[in-house]
């Protein structure tokens, strides 16, 4: 057995780290709040509350597994695999470290999109075959969404595939070596962590669920496991959209030479996971009509223009203007 | 411009840098169960009976607590000794009702009922919620350490006549023209 990209090794290791990555974001998540909140959060089950985890995932199995009659069953239930399924599947062409990897595949970026873009449904239909009034304005309020953000989060990306002149995402790492492209693609960069934000329902931009104003939102009537996936793939979402900024803005891998390629991908992932929490403490949620307001009329224009000049800027540099 | 970009960006990165310098502040949860908190003194918690300095219940069963009550969690019965003073017969506080809103303490004309900071009154069997009088008389004086009723109040009792409070004139004797 060899660690290769697409290795059954690889697969493996890549797909356990990333689930016990996003179940330890639970506790992570809830400590750090805390932190920034001057309290402890949770410290009793375990060394500092380690365990915190287990005990969250025992409970969740052990809770009844409740289909509302009113509900639409077919759907009400295909609903949370589609998110969690969608994310693992976008994880597959995350360029982790030179010969970690699912796929090296020469569309990555466009295959991240097209699957994360996916996940809306799960949170629509969900909400849908929820036939409950707060589930059905927070799957109404996730398609104003996604309307929204879906539009500017593809063109803010296509700066840096200009620059590279690959899809492929491994390639996009490898152009960073001399220089990480959060510099030239700093309003790219920008634009892509706001439309990231959107795309896994964080806060600021959790408006989908929006605890104080439509009780749970999307997932009001799930319950057990059901809820859980729906959690773990937030987290998910959470996990990916920052190993995505590390890959497409931070150089991935590379780093200086005396940490290993693999541990440099994942502190640098693990600040943005921070920093993800950071914004959920610190930054109020917009209205939904704001945040379309504000991704229609001053992102979009934004990255087109973002695109344009990086796309004057390549030509130039080869010549042809 | 300017103003939009001051307004979108600079703002937020305030907001989070704020709310980043919290994680050097000191942290305001007290681990409970291992560490006691400071309770304040007037604390609001478990509701006892006080004594006057002489040792006596303070209590003259009055009502007034039982009358104040909004959740109707005070019993007590008046009985009278041979000396003339009052005092419960019984005197029952049903703390699983008791919404410690210290109401009865207000009321109290005496200083007899108090609240202390002690808030640690989980049982396990319902009934043992209901506390009799022998369960709230402390031996102490609680808040007021020199507060006595009866050495302030008219009311004549065994070896107190009328006029010997403190503070008290001797009674006019209505029948003599002597200023």
């Amino acid at each position: 057995m060899v660690w290769d990209v697409g290795s059954p090794l690889s697969i493996g290791a890549i797909l356990f780290t990333v689930i016990i990555v996003a179940a330890m974001l639970i506790w992570v998540e809830r400590r750090l709040l805390g932190l920034w909140q001057e309290r402890l959060g949770p410290n009793r089950v375990g060394p500092f509350g380690l365990l915190q985890v287990v005990a969250d995932m025992i409970k969740i199995f052990a809770k009844e597994d409740w289909v509302p009659p009113f509900a639409d069953k077919f759907s009400f239930i295909l609903a949370p695999p589609i998110i969690m399924i969608v994310i693992l599947m976008s994880f597959t062409v995350i360029p982790f470290a030179p010969g970690v990897g699912v796929i090296d595949s020469d569309i990555g970026v466009l295959f991240v999109l097209a699957m994360a873009s996916l996940g809306a449904y799960s949170v629509m239909l969900g909400g849908l075959a929820s036939n409950n009034k707060y589930a059905l304005l927070g799957s109404l309020r996730a398609a104003a969404q996604m309307v929204s953000y879906e539009v500017f989060m593809g063109i803010s990306l296509l700066g840096v595939v200009a620059l590279t002149g690959s899809f492929n995402l491994r390639e996009i790492v490898i152009a960073q070596s001399d220089g990480w492209y959060i510099i030239p693609q700093f309003i790219g960069f920008l634009i892509f962590m706001i439309a990231g934000i959107a795309e896994s329902h964080r806060l600021p931009f959790d408006i989908p669920e929006a605890e104080q104003e439509i009780v749970a939102g999307y997932h009001t009537e799930y319950s057990g496991m059901k809820f859980g996936m729906f959690f773990v793939g937030e987290y998910l979402g959470v996990v990916l959209i920052s190993s995505l900024l590390v890959v497409l803005f931070f150089g991935g891998w590379l780093g200086p030479a005396f940490l290993p390629p693999i541990v440099w991908f994942l502190l640098k992932t693990a600040f943005f996971i921070a920093f993800f929490i950071l914004l959920r403490a610190a930054i109020p949620r917009p209205r939904y009509d704001q945040l379309m307001t504000y991704g229609w009329l001053f992102l979009l224009p934004l990255s087109l223009l973002n695109l344009m000049i990086t796309g004057a800027f390549v030509l130039w540099q080869e010549g042809a203007i | 411009m300017i103003q939009l970009i001051k307004d979108t960006l600079i703002s937020q990165v305030v907001t989070l840098w704020r709310v980043f310098v919290h994680a050097f502040d000191k942290t305001d949860t007290v681990e409970y169960p291992d560490v006691q908190p400071q309770m304040a003194a007037r604390w609001r918690g478990r509701i006892i009976l006080s004594r006057d300095p002489d040792g006596e219940e303070r209590c003259v069963a009055c009502n007034l607590c039982a009358v104040a009550c909004p959740v109707d969690c005070i019993a007590l019965q008046k009985a009278e000794d041979e000396e003339g003073r009052w005092y419960p017969e019984f005197f029952r506080i049903n703390f699983s009702r008791c919404i410690m809103c210290g109401f009865c303490e207000e009321a109290c004309p005496t200083n007899a009922i108090q609240l202390t900071p002690d808030f640690e009154m989980a049982e396990y069997v319902r009934q043992d919620m209901v506390w009799e009088k022998e369960d709230l008389l402390i031996n102490g004086t609680g808040k007021y350490h020199d507060y006595n009723f009866y050495r302030i109040a008219g009311k004549k009792i065994g070896g107190k006549d009328k006029g010997e409070a403190r503070n008290e004139a001797p009674p006019v004797d209505v029948r003599s023209l002597l200023p």
